[in-house]
């Protein structure tokens, strides 16, 4: 049988092109492979290969025609033996039509629940009565490794110094002594590669904790991070993922410079497929450690260098853990509502005490995780006191405070007194000049002044 | 045809060369009926073929046991046939429906079976060399005596993820083999204008990887050498390096015209190094089947091919729904 030669797509976008030259004429054979003709695109001339084999019966569409269209027949390929002169020309084609794709429908949006007051999760972390003691966030954060080594033989921890010297800031103290070299694992440094191999180990079933030495160095892995870990277990269809910690300080530390300052908050909630932590208390650190190292997703878990030897209450509990999506009210208010998160609570916390001393109620919300976000603690917040300053470390384009805006500007309008204003590190490249370098961060100073903003004094 | 090489190893059976050919012709069938799929604007975006480079994934899954593991880059079709993945869900996938390997949401570049132990198609150039290292590091944690077949190009051999893995594949001597599929050319760059060595694999020397040169038109040399790899690997003697001589006939990708090659370089390779018209050579010079034989095998071939892309076109395309699934486990 007869089969139609169409004009093909040599590009992703091509529509039509120019048939500038037959490379056969009627009554020649071909063969798979053979080039049959050359084809100019908007970019490139392009030749064009027989597919099946057999004669060329017709050439429907001379050379040098142009704008021809893609899927047109250009010519009629006869099967050996058959009657060339019998060959009609065909009716214009549709062929590759029938994938038209339909349109597709809108999100489900969180429109629904517009305006209508939520009613957030506002349990305690323990329960009352429960033992607590003192403890660094440095000390949280390794028992919270070392438990959940203790009860999942899968999990190992991998990164610069993290075993025989304990971890550059110490925060893998002792790993190596109890759980050996087979799950306390120095890396050269190379971040891309042991990046990439956690999550190759976590596709194999694994659950790693990869240490980045700080988050800085976590750019030359952040294609792993994202293209490998966030992005398979969609591009799989849900076959595989990565269950994995990827920790480490982030944020400025002191004096060390614009390559080794940086908060990348924003950077990783901004990815779908990820999850990300940012913990200010000891308590917060554990729990919230535990519990990514046990979700199945990736998780970012950024610690903060400054806050390594602050001391907190926790718990004393077998095993304790905190959800993530579930903000903290560190105080309660009623004049204006703080957000923040890592180490801006600091900033806020301070701010809200001197306020108070100037008569001006604070509530002061420690968000916990930023991918989820507890969207709902925030606008029930900002329902009440009807003002909201956002607090955090990072620049100020596309922060998490921008987006925390547009969420209560869609989801509490008509309760808001004031603009919300962000408090956010300045838009410059951490200097290195003591002085400067204060300048450049956010202080409580700034949240102050912002309060006063909002609330009119 | 004049310069075709002889066939010359004797002692593989007829059932094993008839196989090969087989497999080869598969993945060369499947992928012209891709490109012309794609022609008809029923493939988009990027769809690197894999003619011309058939017996170097048909070698390798040869010495491959059940168990062992690969990965490898965007040009992935053919690994994909090769290790047993269905020509249907391969396809469908190329077109972006339902029926795909991946529900039509990965594409040509992104496809993978846990069932066969495929782990991707990756289209970032080299960072499945660390992923496959990591899936060794698996095996090895667990002492379950697989290997992991990590194919990368001759481009890809000079990102520097590749020897951040070799260092520490050879440090915790894990059981990975590197293929280095060296076709030549990494999209228009040929290899000599890119590597600074001639030969990828003595990079390997400097890490204390053992490798060689494989000739990769010679199915039956790849798998030879397949066989030393995996060996290697499973006595624990850590990484070991493929470096495959190939070559690609068709252009990087679909869109690309081929400019920076001669049409009589290409016409060279297919007419005296063929892999595919090689085996058939053999099996025809050995009297292990006629060309009668031989033909059957073709229209067997044709059919499962042409079959693959009915079920390609007709598979419905994902629901909308999807677009919010998959995102968290
Ligand atoms: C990190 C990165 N850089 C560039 C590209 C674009 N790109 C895709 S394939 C390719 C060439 C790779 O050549 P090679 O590794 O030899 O593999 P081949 O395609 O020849 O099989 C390039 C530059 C990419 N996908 N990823
Ligand atoms: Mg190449």
């Amino acid at each position: 049988m007869a089969t139609q030669i169409l004009m093909p797509a040599l590009s992703p976008t091509m529509e039509e092109g120019t048939l500038a030259k037959w490379l056969v004429k009627e009554g020649d054979t071909v063969q798979s492979g053979d080039i049959l003709a050359e084809i100019e695109t908007d970019k490139a001339t392009m030749e064009f290969e027989a597919v099946d084999e057999g004669v060329i019966g017709k050439i429907l569409i001379a050379e040098g025609t142009e704008n021809v269209a893609v899927n047109t027949a250009i010519a009629i390929l006869a099967e050996d033996g058959e009657d060339i002169a019998q060959l009609e020309a065909p009716q214009a084609s549709d062929a590759g039509n029938e994938a038209a794709p339909l349109a597709s429908e809108a999100p489900a949006s969180a429109a629904a629940a517009r305006n209508s007051a939520p009613e957030p999760d506002t349990s305690p972390d323990w329960p009352e009565g429960t033992q607590l003691k003192q403890q660094t966030v440095r000390e949280a954060l390794r028992d919270a490794m070392a438990e959940e080594m203790r009860s999942d033989e899968d999990v190992f921890i991998m990164g610069e110094e993290v075993a025989e010297y304990q971890g550059a800031y110490k925060v893998s103290q002792g790993l190596l002594d109890e759980f050996g070299s087979k799950r306390v694992i120095d890396t050269p440094i190379t971040e891309h590669g042991f990046a990439g191999i956690g999550v190759g180990a976590a596709f194999g079933g694994l659950k790693p904790i990869v240490e980045f030495m700080t988050f800085n160095f976590a750019m030359q892995a952040i294609d792993q991070i994202i293209n490998s870990a966030a992005k398979t277990l969609y591009m799989s269809g849900g076959q595989m993922g990565a269950q994995m910690v990827f920790r480490g300080p982030n944020g400025a530390a002191a004096r060390v410079g614009a390559q080794h300052s940086q908060d990348y908050a924003a950077w990783y909630a901004q990815i779908p497929g990820l999850k990300v932590v940012m913990p200010y208390s000891a308590s917060d650190a554990k729990g919230l450690l535990k519990s990514a190292i046990r979700d199945p997703n990736p998780v970012i878990f950024l610690e903060n260098e400054i806050l390594y030897g602050r001391s907190f209450d926790v718990p004393v509990l077998d095993d304790f853990t905190v959800p993530f999506g579930k903000a903290r009210i560190w105080r309660e208010g009623s004049d204006v509502t703080l957000v923040s998160f890592g180490i801006g609570v600091q900033y806020a916390l301070d701010a809200a005490e001197k306020l108070a001393a100037e008569g001006i109620s604070a509530e002061v919300i420690d968000l916990r995780t930023l991918r989820p976000i507890d969207y709902d603690t925030v606008i029930a917040s900002v329902m009440k006191t009807n003002r909201c300053v956002t607090v955090e470390e990072g620049w100020p384009v596309s922060s998490i405070g921008n987006h925390l805006s547009a969420t209560i500007m869609e989801r509490a309008f008509d309760y808001l007194d004031a603009p919300v204003i962000n408090c956010t590190g300045k838009d410059v490249p951490m200097p290195y000049a003591a002085n400067l370098e204060k300048l450049a961060l956010v202080t409580t100073d700034d949240v102050i002044a912002a309060v006063k903003h909002v609330t009119y004094r | 045809m004049a310069a075709r090489r002889a066939a010359k190893k004797t002692n593989v059976s007829g059932e094993e060369l008839t196989q090969f050919y087989r497999d080869m012709l598969l993945i060369r069938r499947f992928e012209e009926k891709a490109g012309q799929l794609y022609g008809m604007g029923l493939i988009g975006g990027f769809c690197h073929l894999y003619i011309g480079q058939e017996a170097v994934v048909v070698g390798l899954e040869a010495a491959a046991e059940e168990g062992d593991k690969r990965i490898t880059s965007y040009r992935d079709h053919g690994h994909m046939l090769a290790c047993g993945m269905d020509a249907n869900g391969v396809m469908a996938e190329l077109t972006g429906r339902a029926g795909g390997y991946s529900k039509g949401k990965g594409g040509s570049m992104h496809m993978f079976s846990k069932e066969k132990h495929f782990y991707g198609g990756h289209g970032i150039v080299g960072a499945q060399v660390p992923l496959g290292a990591g899936l060794a590091f698996a095996d090895k944690y667990r002492d379950n005596g697989r290997v992991t077949f990590t194919y990368f190009g001759d481009g890809a051999a000079n990102q520097g993820q590749v020897y951040e893995t070799f260092n520490m594949a050879a440090l915790w001597k894990l059981p990975v083999i590197f293929v280095i599929e060296n076709n030549q050319y990494a999209m228009g760059t040929a290899q000599m204008r890119s590597t600074s060595t001639k030969d990828i694999y003595h990079r390997g020397e400097a890490f204390g990887i053992e490798g060689e040169m494989v000739d990769g038109m010679d199915v039956l040399a790849v798998k030879d050498a397949g066989e030393r790899a995996v060996t290697h690997c499973r006595k624990g003697k850590g990484p070991y390096i493929l470096e495959v001589k190939t070559y690609r006939y068709r252009g990087h990708s679909m869109s690309d015209p081929a400019k920076y090659r001669t049409r009589e370089e290409v016409q060279k390779m297919r007419e005296e190094r063929d892999a595919i018209e090689n085996v058939r050579q053999m099996i025809l010079e050995g009297k292990h089947a006629t060309e009668e034989q031989l033909k059957t095998i073709d229209k067997e071939i044709k059919a499962v091919v042409n079959a693959s892309a009915d079920f390609a076109k007709e598979s419905p395309l994902p629901d909308t729904s999807e677009l919010w699934t998959d995102i968290y486990a």
